[in-house]
């Protein structure tokens, strides 16, 4: 946990790489790559026939087509592939334009609503994608097709980048936020903001009033979680109901909001098993349609 | 086939009220008459994506979508007009106001 100066980053979430080892690459037909660069993170997917084949997540750097490259790069690490091994690529999330390699850019949107659709099935019709600067409640069809979207107007307010400060703030590993907020043993008013700037002030704030560490995170998530569940209720929450993006590992928010809305989530299916990462459902999305937008135009 | 309507929700609920600009990308045909008579250009064409398809619909600027508070605030329906709701044909554009709703 520690860097070189020694100090904990508390922040810090653990990044990684997988390959499935049961799928065998040289008898695919279309081997297809999405790369999804958020804001807090990039995620790379390779996908050999639609089924997913390896993939990365990783934190993005300061630079979106160094971060998209690295990802991708990540991705393909033991897997043999080289990018002339793609017959499409497709680039998506925030800095979606800056993906060098891809074919081409969906919005993060489409493809989320896609990525949700295959990881957990025809039934999800409602997504909730809590990102590292926003938070979008999407809705779709039995295809995983967008058919409403709601974005909020607010800035990195109750994210993850807003619960990196928080558990940085608290000195609580972000792995084990989720879980420390839940050991309170009654839940606290809500924070008044959930921008992160006030927010910090108003955490210190409360510490100094005596509050407990857990106390002052419980209150952080129940802000956050009464903001996704009034942006789910706009669009209306059909079942079934998922949650992606980095905070789909946070059941301290996950748990909170399916209690405001009265809904409970799907829960993932084996990660490791799988290779159904709800973290990196914007990038199998991607994935999904470069081999759509491939079979198109070649009419395979 | 069934149409679906792909409907977009641009604005913000807070304690003065809920605020969005809806746009349907069905009913959208790219006319671009809304962005001529937004006063504030918050308006532009963007490319979605529809059933593996690009299509050019009304959609309100990145720049915008996270201060549609203060962008639209003089375009509030309680003043009578909406130019872009106004401005469309194809009723594409909605705009949805209700102050202290808090639901």
């Amino acid at each position: 946990m520690g860097n070189k100066e020694g100090k904990t980053e508390y922040w810090r979430w653990l990044e990684y790489q997988s390959i499935m080892s049961n799928i065998e690459l040289n008898s695919a037909e279309i081997i297809t790559a999405g790369v999804d660069v958020g804001s807090v993170g990039s995620k790379a997917v390779i996908m050999a026939d639609g089924e997913v084949y390896s993939w990365s997540v990783m934190r993005t750097g300061s630079n979106s087509s160094d971060s998209a490259n690295k990802a991708l790069e990540w991705a393909m690490e033991d897997t043999g592939l080289t990018l002339k091994d793609f017959n499409y690529i497709v680039g998506t999330g925030y800095g979606r334009v800056n993906v060098p390699m891809a074919n081409r850019a969906i919005t993060e949107i489409a493809c989320h609503a896609k990525g949700a659709n295959y990881i957990w099935g025809a039934s999800v019709r409602t997504v909730l994608d809590v990102g590292g600067q926003d938070v979008k409640a999407i809705r779709c069809d039995q295809n995983g097709k967008v058919v409403s979207f709601l974005m909020n107007d607010k800035c990195a307010a109750g994210t993850g980048r807003g619960m990196e400060v928080i558990a940085d703030l608290l000195k609580i590993p972000i792995e084990e936020v989720g879980e420390v907020s839940l050991s309170v043993s009654k839940e606290p008013e809500p924070v008044s903001s959930t921008c992160v700037v006030f927010a910090k002030t108003e955490a210190i704030g409360l510490l100094r009033k005596g509050w407990s560490k857990e106390k002052v995170l419980a209150a952080y998530m129940r802000a956050m979680s009464i903001r996704m569940s009034e942006l789910i209720e706009k669009v209306g929450c059909e079942r079934e109901f998922v949650i992606t993006g980095g905070q789909s590992k946070n059941i301290g928010i996950v748990q909170r909001v399916e209690k405001i809305l009265g809904v409970k989530s799907l829960t993932a299916p084996n990660v490791e098993e799988t290779g159904r990462d709800p973290v990196a459902a914007g990038a199998i999305g991607a994935a999904l349609y470069a081999k759509a937008l491939y079979e198109k135009s070649h009419k395979v | 086939m069934r149409v679906i309507q792909v409907i977009t929700y641009y604005g913000y609920r807070d304690g003065s009220g809920e605020y969005y600009i809806v746009v349907d990308a069905e009913k959208c045909n790219s006319c671009g008459d809304c962005i001529k008579v937004c006063p504030q250009k918050a308006l532009i064409m963007e490319s979605m994506f529809i059933d593996l398809e690009d299509k050019l619909v009304a959609a309100v600027a990145e720049e915008h979508r996270k201060k549609i508070r203060y962008t639209c605030s003089p375009c509030k329906p309680e003043s009578g007009r909406v130019p872009c709701v106004q401005a469309c044909d194809q009723e594409a554009i909605t705009c949805i106001w209700n102050p202290m709703n808090r639901k």
